[in-house]
């Protein structure tokens, strides 16, 4: 395990869930990988399979009709897989806390969760701090 | 040539969001396309009934994070709609440089996606680097970069800082350049030429038969707009609209490259008007009388539309949202028909769809799992039956007399 955490470290894919949020928390995660972020200087790369991916971003509150589909990506993905749930969605649902179309109070009633960055929508300064934090726990 | 079906989606690399796409092919020509929506559902309508006025606000700002001001902005149209409240001049202009700052933005992302869409990534990486200063500009008008928050029942939330008009200038008049370097690109660049021009075309019968609004009609040459038809705060501006005669692609990049360059425009008016207009920026609004009320507003994407009834509490009774992709998605079956598979993945995203903004339906499972299939007409005929046979009184009335004396006749 030390020995691929240590790779892993170096060169993290990430794959992006967009599960039921307001499409604000994905933009900014396009934003990352644009010049004004530019996290692909720290090895990090949006990927297009989720087969091929380290740690999965998850916006949203998660739906009844996506919550299966949720599930089977984080089946298939290979393991060890980091989630990490972006924006107060995923937390807790932010404005839609009372929405009768939530599957579960938060995020990781559904699917193992790692890291958690809240905000409505976080900045991409705050994700790429959430990720990199996320990578100093590995040992 | 056998059929062959390409499923696609909820999740692609390609899509942003969770949508559902079922392409029937022939060799390379798509025959059909059907697609399934719902996957992004979250019952705004329903929670907007448990909350306030104000918060509501908050709420359909919460509906679509790249058009999170044209919902509010169509939401308070319909509230202040109710009672005829008016609004103070200057929050007039402040909602119309916020409203314009959104539709540069978005318009530049449709065309990042739109890059990336017909693997032209360069434009993509480019389109993106000049919509993060209108990113941080929002942030200094608002306090933050999207979601701005600035709508209120009576006017906005917060004034315009008079002191960062020299700041947004200078960043205007780049967008303004890079626009046109843009257009020029467009104009005689081999690549976006042959892999736009001519592709996708949506007719203006077709336009018109279904119900096309915004840049999607505009670029078949339907000349609407809501800002210039019906405005609400947009009459101390002028705006100009503009109209491609085509249909294709290619007309709608450049509908949407010309409209961020008139926004540009339209804020520049704002900024000159904010020198000279002081005063308030709200008029307090005590209480909401019952009634209904509509409001309309031209998001970026085409007419947003929001119905709101109120029964005199400071809370809605049923608020209706009608975002302009609803309309504009079907138009798919039109221009996607009949063309090769490899253009209909830019013709679907021509049309700049938010499926966020769309899903009003849902799909229901019951305890055991299995899918409730939900037909709306079903449901409703069920619903009245109920009715009837509540509301029908046990005993005979007077009424009911008549009938039997005309039966037994
Ligand atoms: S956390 Fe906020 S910005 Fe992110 S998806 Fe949810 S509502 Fe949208």
């Amino acid at each position: 395990m030390a020995f691929y955490n240590k790779i892993i470290k170096k060169s993290i894919w990430v794959f992006h869930v967009s599960a039921s949020p307001c499409n604000n928390c994905d933009i900014e995660i396009l934003d990352l990988i644009t010049p004004g972020y530019d996290i692909e200087r720290f090895g990090i790369k949006l990927v297009g399979s989720v087969r091929h991916a380290d740690v999965l971003l998850v916006t949203g509150i998660v739906s009844h009709k996506i919550a299966p589909r949720i599930k089977q990506l984080y089946e298939q993905a290979p393991k060890p897989v980091f989630v990490v749930g972006i924006g107060t969605c995923t937390v807790g649902g932010a404005t839609f806390k009372q929405s009768y179309n939530k599957a579960g109070a938060s995020l990781d009633k559904i699917i193992p969760v790692n890291a958690f960055i809240p905000g409505c929508p976080p900045k991409p300064e705050a994700m790429i701090d959430g990720i990199v934090k996320l990578l100093g726990t590995l040992k | 040539m056998s059929k062959c079906r390409i499923p696609l989606g909820p999740f692609h690399p390609l899509l942003e969001e969770a949508e559902f796409f079922n392409i029937k092919v022939e060799g390379e020509k798509v025959v059909d396309i059907e697609m399934e929506t719902g996957w992004m559902h979250r019952g705004h309508e329903k929670i907007s009934e448990t909350k306030t006025f104000t918060q509501s606000i908050f709420l359909v700002e919460r509906i679509c994070g790249i058009c999170s001001t044209s919902h509010p902005f169509a939401c308070v149209n319909a509230i202040e709609d109710i009672d005829n409240i008016e609004i103070p001049e200057r929050a007039k202009y402040i909602r119309v440089l916020i409203g314009e700052l959104e539709r540069i933005h978005s318009h530049l992302l449709w065309v990042c996606l739109a890059g990336h869409f017909i693997g032209y990534d360069t434009l993509w990486m480019w389109a993106w680097k000049y919509r993060e200063p209108i990113l941080q500009l929002s942030e200094m008008i608002t306090g933050n970069r999207n979601h701005y928050a600035m709508m209120r029942v009576g006017g906005v939330g917060r004034d315009f800082d008079n002191s960062l008009i020299p700041k947004i200038i200078p960043v205007l008049d780049m967008i303004e350049k890079k626009m046109v370097m843009l257009a020029g690109a467009a104009n005689d660049d081999p690549v976006l030429r042959s892999r736009l021009k001519g592709v996708g075309v949506l007719t203006k019968e077709d336009a018109i038969n279904y119900c096309a609004n915004g840049p999607t009609a505009r670029a078949s040459g339907v000349d609407i707009d809501v800002r210039r038809d019906d405005p609400t705060a947009y009459e101390v501006v002028d705006v100009k609209v503009i109209v491609t005669p085509n249909g294709d692609v290619y007309d709608k990049l450049v509908v949407r490259v010309l409209e961020i360059i008139e926004s540009c425009h339209i804020i520049k008016q704002c900024l000159k008007a904010f020198e000279k207009v002081q005063g308030p920026i709200i008029n307090k609004v005590k209480e909401i009388s019952p009634g209904e009320g509509i409001g309309r507003y031209e998001a970026p994407r085409g007419e947003v539309f929001h119905y709101i009834r109120s029964d005199g509490s400071n809370r809605p009774l049923r608020h209706k949202v009608r975002a302009p992709s609803f309309s504009n998605i079907p138009t798919y079956k039109a221009s996607c028909v009949g063309i090769p598979l490899a253009d209909a993945l830019i013709t679907l995203a021509s049309v700049d769809p938010c499926y966020c903004c769309t899903e009003r339906s849902i799909k229901a499972f019951d305890i055991n799992g299995k899918k409730i299939e939900h037909n709306l007409l079903h449901l409703s005929r069920k619903k009245t039956e109920r009715l009837q046979r509540e509301l029908i009184p046990k005993e005979k009335s007077l009424i009911d007399g008549i009938f039997d004396l005309s039966l037994s006749r």
